[in-house]
């Protein structure tokens, strides 16, 4: 047993207690997708659709859906498929969530639960109301489950070597949702020697719209609002928000023009920027400029500072280092989908976004490259899957038992 | 209009309209002389902003357009980007902002014109407050600041902008931040029938001068400066955690030593010699080698008189770098033109420091920092 350090009593326990954290790697592992969790997690969310607090919160309601019963079915289905093997968690699995997207803790607990382990999830200190209706649904439900009330403790601390040391040394998993910053401050924590991590770096990710497709869809607005829930909603920082639009096939310009329009319709509804924000798009802008990448501006500053669409004759990863958020966009007019080849060859590439036929990618997928984890339609970039970021979770939380 | 043109006329002499004839014809001819000889601004200005070239004077004005049309580069871009509109061998100084926020700073390329430039302005905008003697100067600040070249930021280059208006000089404070009580004793004996110039940074003042003097009161020891001038910057940021109003500085200074006359000021590094000095109503005055424009975040629209909004200052000064017209990070507001009650012509403003820092949402690690 890892002598508990004093500065442990400065843990503040949302779910759970000192005693149960002491005694979680005591704990059984279960097997994946066990029977009781998947119950819990279906009364879970069928109060969490039916708390009045949680429906004016869509992120609540989506993670709520995510673990319904008929859903977490077809996951398990997805992993059942093999015979002659057992599947059990590895242990206790500890979570360091990250710091601003509110519901991420709930849905990394959810896979360190399916996999079988014992959970501590570190959240962090920003105040989320998500955080707190879920917390209150999650506590008022393990008081009729007895047994799992031991295997989930959720908790908060200020920055705390001694804690992070402590939880890292219990871990026989630590799964880290990033940034890099991060990534490197915990990883000055050992883990045992048999315990294995997971880690969410920071990425980047890119939309590809093919410009026929486009025009022949008949629901432009809807692709707007897809637009904007991948990028404008989280102020283009998460991981998955595009941060280069590429467009495809025969009719950019066209497709462009109409494109751009519906998304500033959209955007002037919805969204208002920030003063810093439209300083730093200006500044990335400017040092832009001044790159080899034949950059233009469309439009001019003195235009609206919500949408900056920046045109360069050349996309690879070293563009990514002129990033930036908040509603800002490189825009490459693409010819043969190998040009992508350098952009997507890199481990930052995340996320492809796609408004056309996902088959397209084939191509550029099996030519070799070490980016790019996934392709989704636009709009579901922010779609939770148990596979995330190239890492099929289960599989990396549980472990295999041969016989 | 050359600059020695716009030396010859008073600071804060000219209305809003003559004023903006002045400030077209030479902002624009800047704009050309740096779109032709800084290749990071051309790229800048044909890229971003779509000017190939700009038109002449004559052009430009008779479109109905004027300095407020003109492009402006965000100040970080001196902390991201060497620009400079000289060649190498013409520098004479380089210049640094202090990087607090950022572990970047500024670097401002100067020759020998803007060098010089610079002080001729900062002459007569702070001769327009002190008269155009020169007068005894009490540094609140320790001499090593100017001394060493690693601490040397923009602490240091205001002091030593400043000591131009010096006959001599004392630093009131030692390297612990002491103040030297019988060295100023005696620097107020030697120069007792003389007005005195006292400068240095506002939080410093309070901290290392105003608190000294007040405990020194206690023990009967006092100085009389109501014939001294002050003058103060470097923003409140710090007093305002004292929770300390520009009022309340000017009556506890008071209270404590008599001085009467302060004057805050407005300045950045990147455009040293245009400063913006606070009249005796409490406003900051943009003077005829400078103006200041205040910008909506949503379009980078003008605002109006009374809105809030980005600062954007400019400035007739910089030959050797590109950097007359700039976007602060700073939040302010316009609340006149030409009708401040002290009778000095142009826009008069008040700032209130940085732009809050954006709340962005999303995963990136930008605030990585507040969770651990």
């Amino acid at each position: 047993m890892i002598p508990m350090p004093t500065s442990l009593d400065n843990i503040d326990y949302l779910v759970g207690n000192k005693a149960i954290l002491e005694n979680m790697s005591k704990l059984a592992t279960r097997p994946i997708f066990d029977d009781e969790i998947m119950e819990m997690l279906n009364e879970l969310s069928a109060k969490l659709m039916h708390s009045k607090l949680a429906k004016n919160y869509p992120d609540i309601i989506s993670f709520a859906f995510w673990i319904r019963k008929a859903s977490l079915n077809n996951l398990k289905k997805r992993w059942n498929n093999k015979d002659n093997f057992y599947r059990l968690g590895r242990g206790v699995c500890f979570h360091i969530a990250p710091s601003n997207v509110a519901m991420n803790f709930a849905y990394s607990l959810v896979a360190g639960l399916l996999s079988g382990n014992a959970n501590v999830v570190r959240l962090s200190s920003k105040d989320f109301k998500q955080v707190d209706i879920v917390v209150d649904a999650i506590n008022e439900l393990l008081e009729d489950y007895e047994k799992i009330r031991h295997y989930i403790v959720l908790i908060r601390y200020e920055r705390n070597k001694d804690i992070n040391d402590y939880l890292s040394l219990m871990a026989d998993t630590r799964i880290i949702w990033g940034g890099d910053d991060t990534i490197n401050e915990l990883r000055t924590s050992k883990i045992k020697p048999r315990s294995n991590e997971i880690t969410f770096a920071n990425r980047y990710s890119i939309l590809a719209i093919d410009s026929d497709y486009y025009l022949e869809k008949s629901d432009k607005k809807s692709v707007a609002i897809n637009f904007y829930n991948d990028t404008y909603l989280s102020d283009q920082n998460a991981c998955t928000s595009p941060r280069i639009v590429i467009w495809l096939g025969s009719r950019i310009d066209e497709a462009k023009s109409i494109f751009w329009e519906e998304n500033l319709k959209k955007i002037h509804e919805k969204y208002t920027i920030q003063a810093v924000s439209a300083i730093n798009k200006l500044t990335t802008a400017s040092i832009i400029a001044t790159k080899d990448y034949n950059a233009k501006l469309v439009n001019t500053v003195l235009d609206n500072t919500s949408l900056y669409r920046v045109e360069v004759d050349r996309v690879d990863s070293k563009l990514m280092d002129y990033m930036e958020s908040c509603g800002f966009f490189y825009e490459y007019n693409c010819s043969d989908i190998l040009e992508l080849r350098d952009i997507a060859d890199n481990n930052s590439c995340q996320t492809l976004s796609v408004i056309g036929n996902k088959d397209m990618f084939r191509e550029l997928i099996t030519s070799g490259i070490k980016g790019i984890d996934r392709i989704v339609e636009i709009g579901h970039t922010m779609d939770f899957d148990l596979v995330w970021d190239g890492y099929d979770l289960i599989t990396h939380l549980s472990r295999f038992v041969s016989i | 209009m050359t600059f020695e043109e716009i030396l010859g006329i008073k600071p804060f002499e000219l209305d809003s309209a003559k004023k903006t004839e002045v400030l077209t014809d030479r902002l624009l001819w800047l704009s050309k002389l740096h779109l032709n000889n800084c290749s990071e601004y051309r790229e800048i200005i044909n890229r971003l902003w779509h000017f190939k070239d700009f038109e002449s004077a004559d052009e430009f004005k008779s479109k109905g357009l004027t300095y407020k049309d003109l492009p402006f580069l965000p100040v970080r871009l001196f902390k991201e980007l060497d620009l400079k509109s000289v060649k190498d061998d013409q520098i004479i100084k380089t210049m640094h902002s202090s990087g607090t926020t950022n572990q970047r700073v500024s670097k401002i390329y100067l020759d020998k014109e803007t060098s010089a430039n610079q002080q001729k302005a900062m002459v007569k905008i702070v001769s327009d407050f002190t008269g155009s003697s020169r007068m005894p100067m009490i540094i609140i600040d320790c001499p090593s600041v100017i001394k060493n070249r690693a601490l040397f930021s923009a602490r240091g280059a205001g002091i030593l902008g400043f000591s131009i208006f010096a006959s001599k000089k004392f630093f009131a404070l030692d390297d612990e931040m002491k103040l030297d009580v019988d060295g100023l004793r005696n620097f107020l004996e030697v120069n007792k029938d003389k007005k005195i110039f006292i400068f240095g940074f506002t939080f410093m003042i309070w901290q290392h001068f105003y608190k000294e003097l007040v405990e020194l009161k206690k023990s009967g020891i006092e100085f009389d400066l109501s014939n001294a001038i002050m003058i103060h910057g470097g923003g409140w940021k710090k007093l305002t955690s004292e929770a300390v109003s520009r009022d309340e500085f000017h009556e506890k200074l008071n209270e404590v030593c008599n001085i009467k006359d302060i004057h805050d000021y407005y300045g950045m590094v990147e455009q040293t010699g245009c400063i913006y000095m606070e009249c005796e109503c409490g406003h900051l005055h943009a003077s005829i080698f400078s103006d200041v424009i205040v910008r909506n975040p949503l379009d980078f629209s003008v605002n109006k008189i009374g809105e809030r909004g980005i600062v954007q200052v400019l400035s007739t000064i910089p030959t050797s770098y590109p950097g007359h017209s700039l976007l602060t990070e700073d939040e302010g507001v316009i609340l006149g033109e030409d009708d401040c009650p002290c009778g000095r012509k142009g826009k008069y403003f008040k700032i209130f420091g940085r732009l809050k820092n954006a709340e962005i949402r999303g995963c990136s690690d930008t605030y990585a920092d507040k969770f651990r």
